[in-house]
């Protein structure tokens, strides 16, 4: 007799754990041949905020270890991703992926994680500056991070599109909220218990599934959101979330980009979810001593 | 005791010496009685007829007539700005661009003591100030970004750069003349064409400059300045040839500008309000902390998006700070601002001087403490003596809402912690200011505090190679230096 398979329930991700939905609804995608791919949550209003609460919780910690760390940890997540490859492609051939662009898209998804490890502890250094001011003091100034980043995944791919939004924010020391794919979400899911093997403290990551237009209408009206970022949205939803946007100023980025190309990973990715502070301190001119002599 | 008799002895002296007054010469500047818009390297009129009056703030007198640029208006300058976009400015070589920035710029400072008193007579700010830090500052930010017109590629490696095309800017009134060579300068040096509408009460200083232009012999159209209301101002937003818009006022304008914008491909600056935070350790130096603070909170008569107007000493300094920034307050000199001797001018107009004086009721409402010193104010004209408020609440409306005036709300704290929490409890983030010898305790503070200006034992200082702008609710993107530079570039 064959054995039984074990099926996996499909969970949320929020604050380090995995509940289903509060609000206990589901929906069920269907793969290419029409066949349901699980019972997958159908996150709430409420889910959303909790998981920003978990977010804003994270950020602080977050963002102040050491960028070499945050890269160590990064580059962990790369690691387990590439442990548990086969079955990144057997959920993306399920949901109607060749065993080929399969193959493909995880690859590249562990090579674009890799490469936003690496930036961690250098993008800082290429766009900060010294600015020679005229009057006596030292003036530098350097990126931070904005803070509790909205992310609303790219809907027409299941990882990669994912990845590269998710990689340049936590890169930079900020907490994300990610909305997954809709049609498309068993990669998320399955990202997101990479990412809690792989020492991303808890709440920096949160991945919640669902409808994104329900979700994402109450993350970009939420105050305690820094900034939105999605990814070839539809226009009408994209002006939307943009608008309800403005009530806290929220930082919005829309990415019309197509992830699969190899060259879709850059520093601005990542500089576009930072801050510039710029500080001043006097220096002090007594005496005559010059460093001529 | 010592120190009483001290100050009974300066409170005689200043009842019976007063400074003589020393006003500075105004009959050298050139006004005309008024303005036309500057379109296409022409002055002309208002399609409508319109002008309105603007006035001294000082003594409510009329110094010219503006004119009132409707739609139409709006329309002709945005074409000018266009066809010199595509036909001149973005064919030029960028180190020609470069020699006409420079030019403009050894042209404002040839005339800078003219340019001074102009805006102090329309703006309400002191001679010293505008003569000391207005001016010369917006000189050297033309001068500044000149020199990037032809470096941008070192700016931005790895990106391909192009500009925008037609930039449309609206500048408050609180620094007039800064502001617009906040707005052109980088603009210009990026390769972009401009619209700029200067404030309603201050249009004079942003005319002189058109006058400079004109002078410069940029080619036409390339900087067209039209002058008038917010009407004026919804027209630059909302008309469908511009590229770019850069805007510095109030948050609630900002976030109509903002809704205004959405669904369409214009690129967008604010620069908005701020309520920062001015944190006084108990190992600051003491004294200047004192000149930080009144630097902080009444220079330019509190006119200031990022005025130090919340201060938080901590506690077993603030009976002492308390009393020496009284002490202190009681030697400014509020008045004439073209009189030298002015610390704190004339109130930018009659609207915001009712703002102003609204607030100072909410904070006695709220049973804050208030506390003025005792000053002469001139009959004439909109003025408001420095005010501090004591026993304030972090949840205080006077606390929590930009006054816009010489207004400052004092709490005290006890730990680090403590202060960065308050200090951070804001829906703004502009600007902060740290006061203490402990540079460990500067570097802490300085990562904590979420504001884009962190001025740690000074304040309000401001440099054409520094970066400037806030986070959150205070508006995104930079100006000054090479960050400000991006505002008005395609980068891809």
């Amino acid at each position: 007799m064959s054995r039984i398979e074990v099926l996996k329930t499909y969970k949320i991700y929020i604050g380090g754990e995995f509940p289903r939905t509060e609000s206990g609804r589901y929906y069920t995608p269907l793969d290419s041949k029409g066949k349901a791919l699980a019972n997958i949550c159908l996150s709430s209003r409420k889910d959303v905020r909790n998981a920003v609460v978990a977010a804003r919780k994270a950020f602080g910690p977050w963002s102040e270890r050491s960028a070499f760390n945050r890269g160590q940890i990064l580059y962990r997540i790369a690691e387990i991703l590439e442990g548990r490859q086969a079955q990144f492609v057997d959920e993306l051939m399920r949901q109607g992926s060749s065993k080929g662009a399969a193959t493909n898209e995880v690859n590249l998804s562990i090579d674009r994680i890799v490469y936003y490890a690496g930036w961690c502890d250098k993008y800082n250094q290429v766009v900060s500056s010294v600015n020679p001011v005229s009057s006596s003091h030292f003036n530098f100034s350097s990126l931070e991070p904005m803070g509790v980043v909205g992310v609303v995944a790219e809907q027409s791919t299941s990882l990669i599109g994912l990845v590269s939004l998710i990689l340049p924010a936590i890169c930079g020391g900020n907490s994300t909220v990610v909305l997954a794919s809709e049609k498309l979400p068993l990669c998320a899911v399955t990202f997101s218990e990479v990412v809690h093997s792989s020492d991303v403290p808890a709440g920096v990551i949160n991945i919640l599934t669902g409808y994104p237009e329900e979700m994402a209408v109450t993350l970009a009206s939420h105050m305690d959101v820094n900034a939105l970022i999605t990814s070839n949205l539809e226009t009408k939803l994209s002006n939307k979330l943009s608008l309800l946007s403005v009530d806290n100023l929220k930082r919005k980025f829309d990415y019309e980009v197509n992830w699969v190309e190899k060259d879709k990973q850059a520093l601005h990715y990542i500089s576009d979810l930072q801050e510039i502070k710029t500080t001043w301190h006097p220096i002090e001119n007594v005496g005559g001593a010059s460093s001529s002599y | 005791m010592i120190t009483f008799q001290l100050i009974n002895m300066k409170k005689e002296l200043n009842d019976n010496w007063d400074y003589s007054s020393s006003l500075e010469a105004i009959n050298h500047i050139q006004l005309k009685k008024k303005y036309n818009l500057f379109i296409d390297g022409k002055w002309i009129a208002p399609s409508k007829n319109t002008y309105f009056k603007t006035i001294n703030p000082a003594n409510e007198e009329t110094l010219a007539e503006i004119a009132s640029a409707s739609k139409e208006d709006v329309d002709l300058a945005v074409k000018a700005a266009r066809k010199a976009y595509t036909n001149v400015w973005s064919k030029m070589p960028a180190s020609e661009r470069a020699k006409y920035i420079y030019r403009i710029a050894r042209l404002m400072q040839e005339r800078a003591r003219e340019f001074a008193v102009i805006e102090s007579l329309e703006s309400g700010k002191t001679i010293r100030e505008s003569r000391d830090v207005d001016i010369p500052l917006a000189c050297n930010h033309f001068f500044y970004y000149a020199g990037w017109a032809d470096k941008l590629d070192y700016a931005f490696p790895n990106r391909k750069i192009e500009s925008l095309g037609v930039a449309g800017q609206i500048i408050p009134w609180n620094f007039p003349l800064l502001m617009a060579a906040w707005k052109i300068a980088p603009a210009l040096a990026a390769g972009n064409t401009v619209v700029l509408k200067p404030a309603e009460t201050t249009s004079l200083t942003a005319l002189k400059l058109a006058e400079i232009i004109e002078e410069s012999g940029l080619p036409p159209g390339v900087v067209n300045i039209v002058t008038g209301f917010g009407e004026t101002g919804a027209a630059i937003v909302n008309h469908p040839d511009i590229n770019k818009i850069a805007f510095t006022g109030s948050t609630a304008v900002g976030k109509i500008i903002q809704k205004a914008l959405v669904g369409t491909s214009k690129k967008v600056t604010l620069e908005l309000g701020g309520k920062s935070a001015n944190i006084i350790f108990e190992d600051a130096p003491i004294d200047q902390a004192v000149e930080g603070i009144v630097n902080g909170i009444f220079f330019n008569q509190g006119h200031v998006c990022c005025a130090g107007s919340r201060l938080y000493v901590q506690e077993g300094i603030a009976e002492k700070i308390i009393k020496k920034l009284k002490q202190r307050m009681e030697s400014l000199y509020v008045g004439d601002p073209l009189d030298k001797n002015t610390d704190i001018g004339a109130i930018n107009s009659k609207e915001q001087l009712q703002t102003i004086e609204k607030y100072l009721k909410i904070g006695l409402d709220e049973g804050a403490e208030m506390y003025q010193p005792k000053c002469t104010i001139p009959k004439k004209g909109f003025y408001c003596a420095p005010t501090l408020f004591l026993n304030v609440a972090q949840s205080s409306i006077i606390a929590q809402e930009e006054i816009f005036g010489p207004v400052l709300t004092i709490q005290t704290f006890r730990t680090v912690d403590e202060v960065v929490q308050k200090a951070n409890n804001s829906p703004f983030g502009l600007a902060a200011g740290v006061w203490t010898d402990k540079g460990s305790r500067i570097f802490n503070l300085t990562s904590k505090l979420r504001a884009g200006v962190i001025w740690a034992n000074c304040y309000n200082k401001f440099d054409p190679t520094s970066p400037f702008g806030g986070y959150k609710e205070s508006g995104f993107g930079r100006e000054g230096g090479l960050h400000g530079l991006s505002a008005y570039l395609k980068l891809s």
